[in-house]
């Protein structure tokens, strides 16, 4: 589009030097120099092709929408609401219920959560409060390095390298000491909801650590300033001045993590275990509804269980786009003033 | 506290080092020239390569640019030059919900759009859902760039009698180029290792293809492929092919540190 549209104006484009040249000459001329020279043509068909451009990036937000709810009429008509209410998952008798891969889903995201939050914390408050100034870029840049890897080589060295430490080492030590909880029993295979949380984690700290530091930055030097004068410590310092200010932020971004965490799929595929069961030991495998996607999909023979799996992309789609909408809005918040309104 | 603080750093460095230890460690034995030239052997017998998934990798990546650069930039040069409105807001919102959408979701789009279409898995259908994924990033940071082109430089062009076209593609746009294109190449980036979207797009393939609408092999899919297979040889292979994914994107983030480094948008 905005291709065609560019040869055009060729012809009516006023050269940029002549035209200053012709100012210069005609100065005492009353007529308005460049009438009827530069023609509104090419650039009212300029700017609609760029309109045109920044809405098809609406199009593509409906066309997205169309497909997944298109896709999935037969699987709402067939079962409706009680599509994820039911366990069964039986593509043999044309059985779909969602509710095993939607309880994976959100085990495998808040258990990363529950690990990566506090990590990035104190990454984010160590680079902005207490590192030296010129090792922070280096720290920072380190840290998103680690977002800079597939999601592939991380399910790659999670097979080969965690899932063994964790079948040896890990999985035993937290059955004998924290197995009268119920959340750390049966056998130790290795791959399950745990490994998935503890990769999930690796892979959301990148992005909830960068996002609080930019948070963090945005706090008014003075603010810390006024509560040392207060005689507090470093440490009620960045408690009271610092996180206090900036929780709407910090909140959005780990919000921003969970988003991600929702719809990881591949990492998450390789270790989960794949198996589609509500279990409350985090040593069992587990299933999510990004990876049931991922692994069943091009198998899907029918057009019911077809459109069952559409229908779970559907409800990962509108959960990562309302979490993540709402991780925006937090973080602008404090890095705008306002929300979406005060760019300009 | 410090030391808890210094703590969670260690904590978080760790499995960094650790994956880029690994990769090397068991990655680099297996990188030959019969690994860079060959196609994949069947079970059971050694040697063979990814020249094939590597040059898909890099066809469907080119057909994503292709469709996903100029369309992206056009949308941040709308955003920054025509959107400083509601509208524009609408498709600021939009752009950054469409980062958010999870990657497998996108291949179901793409799917849906193209394969069901063509009755085939191909490269081209790879190409449109990581053409989809790149669209709102280059958009946001294009906006960003060409926002830090002082307004000044553009009614200096308007003064001159120049077009509102022409000095946006030969003033504004010209003048944060190095700014566009770390924001392309970080886009680029961000999708060179997905997998989760060609899955059911471009679906992978043991030998060459040189058509745009059959299966495309691709670097991701082949080492996910391999990892999940039972065999040793194949493991290998898979940490090779991880490698070698690896040091493309670094170079390219690499890159963009440097541009940005030394790009005329640094000092302004």
């Amino acid at each position: 589009m905005s291709n065609q549209a560019l040869p055009r104006p060729r012809f009516n484009a006023p050269d940029p030097e002549r035209g200053t040249k012709a100012a210069l000459k005609i100065e005492t001329s009353s007529a308005p120099l460049l009438q009827g020279r530069v023609s509104e043509v090419p650039d009212a068909v300029f700017g609609w092709a760029m309109r045109f451009c920044g809405f098809a990036v609406v199009a593509l937000l409906a066309l997205i929408v169309y497909q997944l709810v298109a896709g999935s009429q037969l699987s709402w008509h067939a079962f409706g609401l009680k599509f994820f209410g039911q366990s069964d998952w039986n593509p043999v008798e044309d059985q779909y219920g969602a509710l095993p891969f939607m309880y994976g889903t959100i085990v495998s995201s808040l258990l990363s959560l529950v690990i990566a939050v506090p990590l990035s914390l104190g990454v984010a408050v160590f680079i902005t409060e207490m590192c030296p100034v010129g090792f922070r870029g280096i720290l920072s840049f380190t840290t998103e390095l680690l977002a800079a890897i597939p999601s592939v080589v991380y399910g790659l060295w999670a097979i080969f390298v965690m899932v063994p430490l964790l079948r040896e080492y890990v999985q035993p030590f937290l059955g004998k000491t924290l197995g009268w909880t119920g959340l750390f029993t049966g056998p130790p295979y290795g791959i399950g909801m745990l490994a998935a949380g503890i990769i999930l984690a690796i892979m959301i700290i990148p992005i909830i650590s960068s996002i609080t530091r930019e948070v963090l930055t945005v706090v008014p030097q003075h603010q810390r300033e006024a509560v040392l004068a207060l005689g507090a410590t470093r440490w009620e310092m960045i408690r009271m001045g610092v996180l206090r200010n900036a929780r709407a932020g910090i909140v959005g971004a780990i919000i921003l993590g969970l988003g991600r965490a929702l719809g990881e799929t591949m990492a998450v595929t390789m270790v989960i275990g794949n198996r589609p069961e509500i279990a409350k030991s985090l040593f069992a495998p587990g299933y999510t509804m990004a990876s049931v996607l991922a692994n069943e999909f091009t198998e899907a023979t029918g057009d019911l269980y077809l459109s069952a799996l559409i229908e779970i992309g559907l409800a990962l789609f509108f959960v990562t786009i309302v979490v993540n909408a709402l991780a925006r809005i937090m973080v602008w918040s404090v890095t705008r003033g306002q929300p979406a309104r005060s760019l300009a | 506290m410090t030391g808890v603080a210094l703590l969670t750093v260690a904590l978080v460095l760790l499995p960094l080092f650790a994956i880029f230890a690994y990769l090397v460690y068991k990655g680099i034995g297996s990188i030959n020239w019969a690994f860079l030239t060959q196609t994949p052997k069947p079970v059971g017998e050694p040697g063979g390569g990814m020249a094939n998934a590597i040059v898909g990798s890099m066809v469907i990546l080119g057909i994503a640019s292709l469709m996903g650069v100029p369309m992206g930039i056009g949308a941040g040069i709308f955003l920054s030059e025509y959107g400083r409105n509601r509208y524009g807001d609408i498709v600021r919102f939009v752009s950054d919900v469409l980062n958010g959408v999870p990657s497998i979701v996108i291949g179901i789009v793409a799917y849906g759009l193209v394969v069901m279409r063509q009755k085939h898995f191909s490269a081209l259908a790879g190409g449109v859902a990581l053409a989809i994924m790149m669209i709102p990033t280059i958009a946001r940071t294009t906006e960003q760039m060409l926002l830090l082109v002082p307004q000044a430089i553009r009614e200096a062009a308007y003064g001159l009698g120049v077009s509102r076209w022409r000095t946006t593609l030969s003033i504004t746009l010209r003048t944060a180029t190095s700014g566009v294109i770390t924001g392309v190449m970080l886009a680029f980036a961000r999708v060179a290792g997905e997998t989760a979207p060609l899955l059911f797009t471009a679906f992978g393939n043991q030998f060459w293809n040189w058509k745009s609408d059959q299966p495309t092999a691709a670097l991701s899919l082949q080492i996910f492929t391999y990892a999940i297979s039972p065999f040793d040889e194949w493991h290998k292979q898979a940490w090779a092919g991880s490698l070698v994914l690896i040091i493309l994107i670094v170079s390219a983030v690499a890159a963009v540190r440097l541009a940005v480094k030394h790009g005329t948008l640094s000092g302004a």
